[in-house]
């Protein structure tokens, strides 16, 4: 159950080798059920050619009234909006719950009521307030983003030590240099917690948005992929909405690491 | 600034309610201020009035408790399928390192496709059946149940297997009598997590491929402008959702206090 081998760089080329074995393996077994043995149909899913023309149609030709980059812009800037707009209101709300208790005991209730109701479900409330367009989405990623920021934020704040409070006394910090120098970096790794939660649920909550209703995005093509019966435009779809949230995480991890420079070592 | 020290329980129910107050009389304001019809924007009581009247009053097909049901059931397929899926595999993957070669790259990659995302296949493969949403909540639920699943009887000591495997016992007594009581508390959580994600998707399947259920009935309530509906159903979609929450926590504590953490 453990590895013999304590070389680092043979490690990692022993993980890749594996990776891309499984990789091969996975395509390889794709294949033969769809194509090669055609147990399969692909009516139900595709074959991996068919898979790749719907890519290069997806790229070069469009799908869904837009190219593949004009639906992934789309998608990934309203998400974006969406995020930031309703984690930065969140984070401080946040931080102002955790740092006062009175702020917590009147947010209290709103978040009571609030956080039991999966942020999906808002959709149909979104569309009937502002219809199909982008500020119901906006508004349905706003939602979805804010809860988990919000109470990150907050349980950030109260795990601080206490020993870190007392010092911070001794020498007389207070008001902006405390939450600059005490609350913020001490609540900082709980904050990038809740935003990693906030941008998935922003992302899973966008695409079933799209997917009810939407004139272009990457959930307009697995919708439009679902109404003509296009199997491979439809595993294109999902793959994209794949490749965009795991870019977007990455994206957020390496800001993370930026942020927190002492959590390097 | 020191952290404040605890309010006393009383200017804590004071605060409190200030906080529920400000918030039914801002969104009660908003509504009668008149700048928007009641459907579009109803007082709390008229959605609360609503709820109740959903109860006996069918919409969408059925009365709410039958929609409720619905949800139920779909629910506890997805869910139950995830549970024994996920957790003899990850047993598995944490006993067998082959399996765990085999699985992972597999498994990583398909996490990445949001649950919602399978919809487009779900009603491919099975229409409008049951199977559409179940297997949507399956892919909610199921990641969780796994890694926690895999995780927790990762970390097990070593000690306790290599006592038992010095006691002659076999792989699948080493895996149902060590890892699994060992890694209980980590399932636990990871169910937590679990249904939490499931009820979720269903919410979001339900939106799209079902014609009955708490989502259907808000899609319906959507379809012909009736906030107050829509409301009612998220209620009944947070309340349950609540209660789900609160049943597996009871367990939680169980399984931690029988451990003794």
């Amino acid at each position: 159950m453990t590895t013999t081998s304590t070389n680092p760089g043979w490690l990692v080329a022993k993980r890749l080798l594996h990776a891309a074995m499984a990789a091969f393996g996975l395509v390889f077994c794709w294949w033969a059920l769809t194509s090669g043995t055609g147990w399969v149909s692909s009516m139900r899913f595709p074959a991996p050619h068919e898979t790749w023309a719907a890519w290069q149609q997806m790229l070069w030709s469009g799908y869904a009234n837009a190219l593949w980059h004009e639906h992934a812009w789309r998608s990934i800037r309203l998400v974006f909006m969406g995020f930031a707009i309703s984690s930065s209101i969140g984070v401080l709300l946040g931080l102002a719950m955790g740092a006062s208790r009175k702020v917590e005991a009147i947010a209290n209730p709103v978040f009571l009521f609030l956080r039991p109701i999966p942020p999906l479900a808002w959709i149909p409330l979104a569309i009937v307030w502002l219809g199909l367009g982008d500020s119901a989405k906006l508004m349905v990623i706003f939602v979805a983003a804010f809860v988990p920021s919000v109470i990150n934020s907050f349980s950030g704040v109260r795990q601080i030590e206490r020993p870190i409070f007392e010092a911070a006394a001794m020498l007389n910090v207070s008001g902006w240099r405390m939450w600059r120098e005490v609350l913020i970096p001490g609540a900082l790794p709980s904050i990038f917690t809740g935003l990693r939660l906030s941008l998935q649920a922003s992302w899973t909550t966008l695409v079933a948005a799209e997917l009810v209703g939407a004139i272009a995005g990457l959930g307009q093509i697995l919708n439009q992929g679902a109404q003509d019966i296009f199997p491979a435009m439809i595993l294109v779809g999902m793959l994209s909405v794949a490749l965009a949230g795991w870019l977007m995480t990455l994206v957020l991890g390496a800001i993370e690491v930026r942020t927190m420079p002492w959590r390097m070592a | 600034m020191i952290l404040q020290e605890k309010l006393s329980p009383q200017r804590f129910w004071q605060l409190t309610s200030l906080g529920a107050i400000c918030f039914v009389g801002l969104w009660t304001a908003a509504a009668l201020a008149g700048l928007t019809s009641p459907q579009f924007l109803p007082t709390p009581w008229a959605v609360l009035d609503r709820f109740v009247t959903l109860w006996s009053e069918p919409f969408a097909g059925a009365v709410l408790h039958e929609h409720v049901l619905a949800s139920m059931r779909r629910f506890f397929l997805g869910f139950g399928f995830a549970v024994l899926v996920g957790l003899p595999l990850g047993l598995l993957m944490a006993w067998f390192q082959p399996i765990d070669r085999l699985i992972t790259p597999l498994f990583e990659t398909i996490r990445f496709v949001a649950p919602i995302a399978w919809i487009p296949f779900a009603a491919l493969w099975f229409g409008t059946g049951i199977g559409g949403p179940v297997l949507i909540i399956f892919m909610g639920a199921f990641p969780p149940v796994l890694i926690n699943t895999y995780r927790g009887a990762k970390f097990v000591d070593k000690r306790y297997l290599e006592a038992a495997s010095t006691l002659g016992a076999s792989h699948w007594r080493n895996i149902s009598q060590v890892l699994l009581p060992a890694a209980l508390p980590s399932i636990v959580s990871g169910l937590r997590i679990s249904a939490g994600l499931g009820w979720q998707s269903l919410v979001g399947a339900e939106l799209i491929v079902a014609s009955s259920g708490v989502g259907y009935l808000m899609v319906r309530g959507q379809a012909s402008i009736s906030t107050a509906t829509v409301m009612s159903g998220m209620i009944a979609i947070g309340m349950i959702g609540l209660i789900l929450d609160i049943l597996i926590r009871r367990l939680q504590q169980v399984v931690e206090a029988r451990r003794g953490l």
